[in-house]
Formats: C-alpha cells, sequence, structure tokens
C-alpha cells in the first residue's frame, strides 16, 4: 500500500469512525444515565435512514431528510421511555429484553413497508464529485461526513460539559439517586436522553445513507459495530465513546482494505484485546459490576 | 403439606412422559412433526435456562451452540461421513469446545457488557458461517441432509421412529441437566445467581462455575442443533443468527425462567402460536416481537412460574382456611 492510498484510507477511517460515534455516544449516554443497553439503537439508525429516503425523495431536499428523520426517531425514542421503560422502572435486564422485542418489531416493519431492496439515498448536489489527494480520488461527501461528525462532536461535548442540562445528566450518570434527592424530575431527562440518543442514531442513518443507504439487516450489522464501540471504550463516556469509535472505524477500513473476505474479524479481535486486558474498556470506570 | 407438593415433580413426569410416549398415536404426521420439533427445541431452550434462569447469565449468543452443533453434523454428512454416532460426538464436541473457547472471552465480563459482548461474537459465528462459503455453502446454507442411519434395522425416514430417537435424547438429557440442577454443582450455579459476592466470600471459584455452566449448556445446545439438522435436512445461516438467539429466549420467558420444565412448555407454546399465527399473516417475525414485548411486561414469571406461583398462594390460602376452620 503507497503513500496516498494509506491516507485515503485513514480519512476513511475517520469519516466511519465519527459515524459510529453517532451511535456509540446515544447508547453509551442511555446506559450511563438508565443501566439499559439499548438493543434497538440499530432499528433508530435503519428506520432514520429510510424515513431520510421517503423525505428526500419527496421534497428533494437533503437537510429536510436529515431533520425530519431525526425528530420523528426522537419522537418514538420518547414514545418508547414514556410508555414502556418507564413501567419497568429499576428491572434493567428486563428493560434490555424489552428492546430486544422491539428491534424484532422495527426490522419486520421495515420489511412490510420497503421489502428487501436496498435504497440509497441521494447526495446532496453541492457535495457531489470528489477531490484529489496526491492523485488519488478522494468524494467530497466523505469530507462532509468528517466535518459533519467532528461538529456533533464538539456540539455533544459542549452540551455536556457547559449546559446546565449537560451537567445534570453527567450528575444522574455518576449517581441518579443523589440527582432525583436534589430535586430534579430525573425521568424527564430519562425520556429527554432517549429522544437524543435516537435523533443521533437517526442522523446517523441518513448521513450514511448515500454511501451505505437503507437495508433490512442494517440494524443489526451496525449495532454490533456500536456495541463494539463502547466495549472498547467503556460505557457512559462520552471520551470513551469517540475513542472507540475511531479505533473501530479504522479496524472496520484496515480489515476491509487488508483482508477484504473477514474484514469484519478484525474488529473482533480488538474486541477480544481489549476484554484480555482491559475488561471494563479502554476509558472505562474500573469497577463494571 | 410440603411432602405432598415435593411429590408433584414425580408424578408430573411420570404424566408427561406417557403422554410424550403415546402421541405419535394420535398425533396427525404434522402433528408429529411439529411435536418433534418442540422437543428439539425444548432441549435448546432448557440448555439456555441452565444460563438464564440457573446461573443468572443472560446470554444473546446460544443460537452459535445450536448453529455450529447444526452445521458440524451437516457438513460430515454432506462430505459422506454419515455415520449418526460419529456425527452426533462430533457436533457436540466442536459446540463444547466453541464455548470452551468463547467462554473465556465473555465471562471475563458480566451484567451489561456480557450481554453485549456475547451478542457481538454470536454475530460474528453468523458472519463466519456466512462467509467461509467452501465449507458451510455461504448464504445458501447445506441442503439434502438425510434423515440419519442408525445401523439398525429401522429406518429414520419414518416419522414416528425419528420421534422416538429425539424423544430418547430428549430424556436422557434432561435427567442429566436435572441431576446437574440437583447435584453440588447445581446449587453453587443457584448461589451464583444468588449472590455471586457472597459465593466469592465463601470460597468459591465463581468464575470456574460460570464456566462450566457456559460450557455446558453449549453442549446441550449443540445436541439440539445435531437433530435440527437431521430433522430439518437443511441449515442456513439464519440459524445462528441473533433473530434466533432471540427466539430460543423468548421460548426461556414465555415458559418461564428457572423452572426447569417452563423452556419446553415455552417452545411449544411458541410453535403453536408460529402455526396459527402464520396460518393468517406473513408477519410473524413482527408479531413475535410483540409477543416479545407483552411477556417481558406483564408475564416475567413465563407460564409456569406464574402456575407455581398461583398454586403456591392457593395452598397458603387453603391452609390458613383449614386452620381457621379448626380454631
Amino acid at each position: 500500500m503507497d503513500f496516498s492510498s494509506l491516507i485515503i484510507q485513514i480519512l476513511n477511517g475517520i469519516s466511519y469512525g465519527l459515524l459510529l460515534f453517532l451511535l456509540a455516544s446515544g447508547l453509551s449516554l442511555i446506559f450511563g444515565l438508565m443501566g439499559i443497553v439499548n438493543l434497538a439503537h440499530g432499528s433508530y439508525y435503519m428506520l432514520g435512514a429510510y424515513l431520510g429516503f421517503v423525505i428526500i425523495q419527496e421534497t428533494g431536499n437533503f437537510l429536510f431528510g436529515l431533520l425530519g428523520a431525526g425528530a420523528a426517531l426522537a419522537l418514538l425514542g420518547v414514545v418508547m421511555e414514556r410508555f414502556f421503560f418507564r413501567k419497568l422502572y429499576k428491572r434493567e435486564l428486563d428493560q434490555v429484553l424489552l428492546t430486544f422485542g422491539f428491534a424484532y418489531l422495527f426490522l419486520d416493519l421495515a420489511k412490510w413497508i420497503w421489502g428487501g431492496v436496498p435504497r440509497i439515498l441521494p447526495k446532496p448536489s453541492f457535495l457531489e464529485g470528489s477531490v484529489s489527494i496526491l492523485g488519488e480520488a478522494f468524494p467530497i461527501y466523505r469530507f462532509a461526513m468528517i466535518v459533519i461528525g467532528l461538529g456533533i462532536a464538539l456540539l455533544l461535548w459542549a452540551f455536556l460539559e457547559k449546559t446546565r442540562t449537560g451537567i445534570i445528566i453527567r450528575a444522574g450518570v455518576d449517581d441518579k439517586e443523589m440527582v432525583s434527592g436534589l430535586g430534579i424530575n430525573i425521568q424527564l431527562y430519562f425520556s429527554g436522553i432517549f429522544a437524543l440518543g435516537a435523533f443521533l442514531a437517526a442522523l446517523g442513518g441518513v448521513i450514511s445513507g448515500p454511501i451505505v443507504g437503507a437495508y433490512p439487516g442494517l440494524d443489526f450489522e451496525i449495532l454490533v459495530l456500536a456495541l463494539a464501540v463502547v466495549v472498547v471504550g467503556g460505557l457512559g463516556t462520552l471520551k470513551g465513546a469517540f475513542l472507540g469509535s475511531l479505533l473501530i472505524g479504522f479496524a472496520e477500513t484496515f480489515g476491509k482494505a487488508f483482508f477484504p473476505d473477514f474484514a469484519m474479524f478484525t474488529i473482533y479481535v480488538t474486541m477480544a484485546l481489549v476484554l484480555i486486558f482491559k475488561p471494563s474498556g479502554l476509558l472505562g470506570k474500573e469497577e463494571s459490576r | 403439606m410440603k411432602q405432598r407438593w415435593l411429590r408433584f415433580p414425580l408424578i408430573g413426569s411420570i404424566v408427561a412422559l406417557l403422554a410424550l410416549l403415546t402421541s405419535p398415536l394420535i398425533l396427525t404426521p404434522y402433528g408429529l412433526s411439529l411435536m418433534t420439533q418442540v422437543l428439539i427445541f425444548g432441549l435448546f431452550a432448557m440448555s439456555l435456562d441452565l444460563l438464564v434462569g440457573y446461573t443468572g447469565l443472560v446470554s444473546f449468543n446460544h443460537a452459535s451452540f445450536f448453529g455450529i452443533g447444526a452445521y458440524t453434523a451437516g457438513i460430515l454428512v454432506t462430505q459422506g461421513y454419515e455415520n449418526f454416532w460419529f456425527t452426533l460426538l462430533a457436533g457436540v464436541t466442536v459446540s463444547l469446545i466453541l464455548a470452551f473457547l468463547l467462554g473465556t472471552l465473555v465471562l471475563r465480563s458480566s451484567g451489561p457488557y456480557f450481554l453485549m459482548i456475547t451478542l457481538a461474537f454470536g454475530q460474528m459465528v453468523f458472519a463466519l458461517a456466512w462467509r467461509w462459503r467452501s465449507v458451510t455453502g455461504g448464504d445458501d446454507g447445506l441442503s439434502g441432509i438425510p434423515r440419519p442411519e442408525l445401523g439398525l434395522p429401522i429406518s429414520m425416514w419414518d416419522s414416528q421412529n425419528f420421534y422416538y430417537l429425539v424423544l430418547a435424547f430428549f430424556i436422557l438429557s434432561s435427567f442429566i441437566l436435572w441431576r446437574i440442577i440437583r447435584s453440588k454443582l447445581g446449587r453453587s450455579i443457584i448461589g451464583v445467581r444468588e449472590s455471586e459476592s457472597r459465593m466469592q466470600a465463601l470460597g468459591y471459584n465463581t468464575w470456574a462455575i460460570k464456566y462450566l455452566a457456559y460450557t455446558i449448556a453449549g453442549g446441550f445446545a449443540g445436541l439440539a442443533g445435531v437433530f435440527f439438522v437431521y430433522f430439518n435436512g437443511f441449515i442456513s445461516p439464519q440459524q445462528l443468527d441473533w433473530s434466533m438467539s432471540g427466539l430460543v429466549i423468548l421460548m426461556v420467558i414465555v415458559g418461564g425462567a428457572g423452572t426447569f420444565v417452563g423452556p419446553v412448555i415455552g417452545a411449544g407454546a411458541i410453535f403453536v402460536l408460529q402455526n396459527l399465527i402464520s396460518a393468517q399473516t406473513e408477519r410473524w417475525s413482527m408479531s413475535m416481537g410483540i409477543i416479545f414485548i407483552l411477556c417481558v411486561m406483564y408475564l416475567r414469571d413465563g407460564v409456569v412460574g406464574y402456575t407455581i406461583k398461583l398454586s403456591k398462594k392457593g395452598l397458603r390460602n387453603y391452609e390458613s382456611f383449614r386452620n381457621k376452620k379448626r380454631e
């Protein structure tokens, strides 16, 4: 592999990693605050991609698709939290099983509505084409993905670090009894974090839509990658999700470049190594119970 | 009163045994094939219950062991190694080895991490079956696997004979599983479920206990897989997908985790529901998701667990009623 294609692969790894961050950050925050591993998180991503496809087809505007799908999935997240998870308050295992049931439901729903044919979302016209990096072509759209991904990561960081809401969420991750003891309605934040997670996942689905498209089975493909990210990075921290996303993004991209037939195994090797040396993830809290 | 209650499992199992032995005489061919599947999946679900119900480990990759047992037998048969006992032994051995290897990785974690990691490694096994075309046939799967040849003068193509073969192994396996649960090992497995830290404080090596349970469960799932491939005549990567792991978790929940017979009842209930619903609509998978959600929310103890709860309550009411009368 020569130098220019190495650069291309690195850029691909970054853009893919940032995409995974959109999922993993939500997954990690929901877990941190509520103790639920949301196995329907990949479904949000898939449904987001499909809804984005429909909205872009109707309106011809990529931004509408992005925000429309995000808003719809955020609403779905709130509904799930409000009407299902709240009924099983403090029964974390049952809540996880519940998300699993939803994953079946959403997958079959998508098959029912859209069939089995993959749908590729159109790119916004101003991001068509490619630029040349040391003689190799690199799509502008992937650059845009990196910029958007970094932008969202930065916004999320600022939101959690600098705003009052963010501070309450972080406090909730550390000790939710204490937070509710201080007179804060923590349930409101549960709904909020579900909405935020679903919103980010749907954004990821629409953003990756022009490249991977939307198809049944995408949900669990991406969920496994997101789970790998949080296992590698550690649950409940934004930093861990960010580091893990980039690592898994690189593992996936370079795996595809070097061993095209067995690309996914680079991810499992990465996961296995982390598990052997640091079972709670690279930046996870030491005691994962 | 307590002693009479203890006698129930014995009477119950005799009745169940008689019902299972005589059912081929009553059932239609279609019913018999359904019953054979219930036994195969019942065994599969019982093996998972050893983890979910007794050890307290919710494993999301149990289909990996089922599938790898099925694939091993299927590959051997299509390669010309048709001896039933050999394929059976190979299928169980390979699933034991897989559980042995995966166990070292997934049991390094616990709680939510365990759940995520088993799910991820389950998808790895799925991807392996899907990609390794030259051996597994890729997504076309392996087809044309005949019924087993036992070297006896009876043909296994006869569905009654095959049913009795499955039944024999089902009874043997349930007996072994029952003995394991009732043994000292079984007691310590339940101890880990109740409080791992307390077991550690008592000097037990809880990791080894969990590891043993994980491996045993994997082996029995592989056994169920071997019978599945002989029954079905076909195996594809779908049989080790997450949705298959989910199906067997659902069977355990519907029947009742940790109730021993619950998972078999759960398997029966799911197959009956599947047949009823599939006759009406193509959306079985969606219905399954809805059943899953409803069961988790409203029937968490499962059918058997709920019955036990009710009858215990009934027994208590009866006793207090009698005591009052005496006064």
